[in-house]
């Protein structure tokens, strides 16, 4: 099956901000000269970017689930709760319809993002031509689910924003959601910095 | 601008050439995110490894209130650990709880510290931990002096009533029972708290009971030496000569019992006791504040009758004085005289005779062992002796009184003897009880029978006679009175005022009294001239009267 010809094999290339479409140069300091933005066929150092942007975000997740995200306190009580001791509190309390969505926002999003990611970046590595389109629906996917991690910080700025009846009942945000909220962010970044454009690169190449 | 013009001016077909510029950044810097994540990844280990504290494991009898992971250490209320996990032992006594302490709080794993639940208690003496009813139990902390490391601690069923380094001061009280003391009962000082019980125990023989109680700074300096401790709970009351008198430490003493401290009045060591000295805890604030009693001595008195009545700690007086009690009343048996005699022991503080006793003391002088029986002895000889007294005249109750008893008979005083032996007299009761059966026997001598039939027979005699005195006496009687009877009716007529009897005695009077005077003339007369009497009536009378010569005839007329 053929498949149509790239940009780059016609020799062109475009400005990603005003699409201007431009002489295909490897010169990695090209402007477009419509608008001024950078100019590069691919997004440069694309992989590279996003596996150090990914390992950062792997890392942070450790101390995000170890370290207490909030603490409730009460008159009766105190709590401090990980993510994890979170869910199976709210699991216990009887809201198991809760647990299961802050469990998949912040366990298995986090983690699927990892392990698609990763599988991304090491096909492209390795360029391995296979299922491309279907490596391109995940990239979509990961890009598309990757905001919604914040969940877990978004409950908990809010709730320690709204419940704050002084010795009745307290919530307050642990240094756990910072860690959380970290690795949110580099994975969205690493998402953005991988350029999907690699996927089919790598295959013609070979 | 060139640049743009270039670009916006393609050649035909051709598309138009990128503007080069150098970029600012020589080289990519993405590799220091994860590189920063690493660092804080290990700071963040290392700072978990570096602030980790000891693990210690502390035993409970119970997990009341404790939860893995939640129940958290505090020493003065700041948490310094947290309870990790809980297990029963293997032998299902107790619980065993791990701790993870604080790095900072490193001292607390060492010997001597001590962990206790804090739980709501309520008690005679107050309520405690009651902020653990909202927040649960949490396991109280107290370090130790020790610096010896130490993991395995068993914990304290109770708060400790004093933590470390508080400032004050522990001493130990000795008492024969506890009473309604109890761990945490108040110890007053002029009636302000001043401190707790803190701990009690049998002494190791069991004959009685040593308790340990704090005195808070600064107020401990309020024990001194000779300070006195006596048991302050419950109400006193006493009925004196100015009215009932109720007398309590404060309310709470009356129900969860206390103890209280002063110093004796009078001169006495005003010295602060030093940490963990023994005092005696009283049962009264009139006893504990008595001067000190010496040294007992035991004395044994054998009475010879029933001491019905006499029960131990019965007083002994000494002159009215009470210098002891009675400690044991038993039944002999002499085989001599087949009698029962019943010994009393007693124990005597003869300090509590104070400068009487101090002054025979230096009369008789010698060692001190020696002293008192010498000094029992010569009381002795001069008459002392011990009765069995009724304290009571309606309980019967008895005490023992040691009085001189100056017609004592002499008993032989064995000073020597261990115990001393006081002789003893028969009670005052007794003695009355004496007399009165002796009074009975002699009533009992009388013979009753013959006084009886004697009288009888006199009786009938005097019947007899008086018969014989109606018949015989009486008319004769009669007719000597009617002639005594007309004796003096002629009487009466002869001292009638108009009789010749009476004018005669009247004018025999008149004469008489006319005598009398001129005689009583005479005597003046010669009063005045008793040379008369020889010489007769002088010459020279003196002419110069003429008046007196009634009177010289007068004098002339007898």
């Amino acid at each position: 099956m053929s498949t149509p010809p790239r940009a780059i094999d016609l020799g062109m290339m475009a400005c990603h901000v005003c699409r201007q479409v431009t002489a295909y140069t490897e010169d990695r300091h090209a402007h477009c000269p419509r608008c001024g933005n950078t100019l590069h066929a691919r997004k440069h150092a694309s992989v590279s970017r996003a596996w150090a942007l990914l390992v950062a975000a792997a890392i942070f997740y450790i101390p995000a689930n170890v370290f207490p995200i909030m603490r409730t306190q009460s008159i009766s009580s105190k709590d401090d709760n990980t993510i994890l001791s979170g869910i199976l509190e709210l699991w216990r309390a009887g809201s198991p319809g809760l647990a299961v969505i802050v469990f998949t926002a912040s366990i298995i999003v986090p983690v699927l993002k990892f392990l698609i990611m990763g599988f991304l970046l090491v096909t492209v590595q390795r360029s391995s031509g296979m299922v491309a389109r279907q490596r391109a629906r995940l990239y979509r996917f990961v890009e598309l689910v990757g905001y919604w991690s914040m969940l877990d910080v978004f409950v908990v700025a809010i709730l320690s924003a709204l419940v704050h009846f002084k010795i009745l009942s307290r919530v307050e945000p642990l240094p756990g959601v910072v860690y959380f909220g970290i690795v949110v962010v580099l994975t969205m970044l690493s998402a953005m910095s991988f350029d999907p454009r690699l996927i089919w690169d790598n295959r013609k190449s070979q | 601008m060139s640049d743009t013009n270039t670009g916006s001016t393609p050649p035909d077909d051709d598309l138009p050439q990128p503007v080069v510029r150098k970029s600012k950044l020589g080289f990519s810097l993405i590799w220091l995110v994860p590189i920063v994540a690493a660092l804080v990844g290990i700071s963040l280990l290392v700072n978990h490894v570096m602030s980790a504290g000891p693990q210690i494991k502390v035993s409970f009898l119970t997990a009341e209130g404790i939860e893995a992971g939640k129940t958290q250490v505090k020493y003065k209320n700041v948490v310094i650990g947290k309870v990790t996990t809980m297990r029963l032992s293997k032998d299902r006594t107790h619980i065993t709880v791990m701790i993870d302490l604080d790095k900072e709080a490193r001292a607390f794993a060492t010997k001597g510290t001590r962990y206790w639940v804090v739980r709501p208690r309520i008690g005679a003496s107050g309520v405690s931990g009651i902020d653990t009813l909202l927040s649960g139990a949490f396991i109280g902390a107290d370090a130790g002096n020790s610096d010896e490391e130490q993991s395995d601690f068993t914990g304290l069923e109770t708060p400790p009533a004093v933590t470390h380094g508080a400032p004050g001061r522990r001493f130990v009280l000795h008492a024969g029972d506890l009473g309604s003391l109890d761990i945490g009962s108040p110890v007053y000082y002029r009636r302000i708290q001043v401190g707790r019980i803190v701990s009690y125990e049998l002494d190791k023989d069991g004959k009685g009971v040593s308790l340990q109680l704090f005195i808070d700074g600064p107020n401990d300096r309020f024990v001194s030496k000779d300070s006195r401790f006596w048991n302050a709970s419950g109400v006193d009351v006493s009925l004196g000569a100015d009215g009932l008198k109720m007398n309590t430490q404060s309310l709470a003493t009356v129900i969860a019992g206390g103890v209280a401290f002063q110093d004796p009045p009078g001169p006495h060591e005003a010295v602060p006791a030093p940490e963990m000295a023994e005092f005696t805890l009283f049962n009264d604030q009139t006893t504990a504040l008595a001067p000190p009693d010496g040294k007992p001595r035991y004395i044994r008195m054998r009475f010879e009758h029933s001491l019905r009545g006499l029960a131990t700690d019965a007083p002994v007086e000494f002159l009215g004085v009470k210098v002891g009690r009675v400690v044991s009343v038993n039944l002999d048996y002499d085989p001599s005289t087949q009698s029962f005699p019943v010994v009393v022991g007693a124990l005597v503080y003869p300090q509590r005779l104070g400068q009487a006793h101090e002054k025979l003391a230096k009369a008789v002088g010698g060692d001190d062992d020696t002293l008192f029986p010498r000094i029992m002895s010569g009381l002795v000889a001069r008459g002392l002796r011990a009765q069995a007294r009724t304290g009571n005249l309606l309980t019967g109750q008895l005490y023992i009184a040691l009085d001189f008893d100056p017609k004592a008979k002499k008993v032989s005083f064995d000073a020597q003897a261990k115990p001393v032996e006081i002789p003893t007299t028969p009670g005052d009761f007794d003695h009355l009880q004496e007399q009165i059966s002796s009074i009975v026997d002699k009533v009992e001598k009388i013979p009753f029978d013959s006084i009886g039939r004697n009288l009888d027979g006199s009786l009938k005699e005097l019947h007899g006679t008086l018969k014989q005195v109606n018949g015989d006496l009486l008319p004769e009687a009669k007719k000597t009175l009617q002639g005594v009877n007309q004796t003096v009716g002629t009487a009466n007529d002869a001292l009638s005022e108009n009789s010749p009897l009476q004018q005669n005695i009247a004018n025999t009077l008149e004469e008489l009294q006319r005598t009398v005077r001129s005689v009583r003339a005479f005597t003046d007369y010669l009063g005045r001239h008793p040379e008369a009497l020889l010489r007769g009536r002088g010459a020279d009378a003196p002419p110069k009267i003429a008046t007196p010569s009634t009177k010289q005839g007068k004098e002339e007329q007898p």
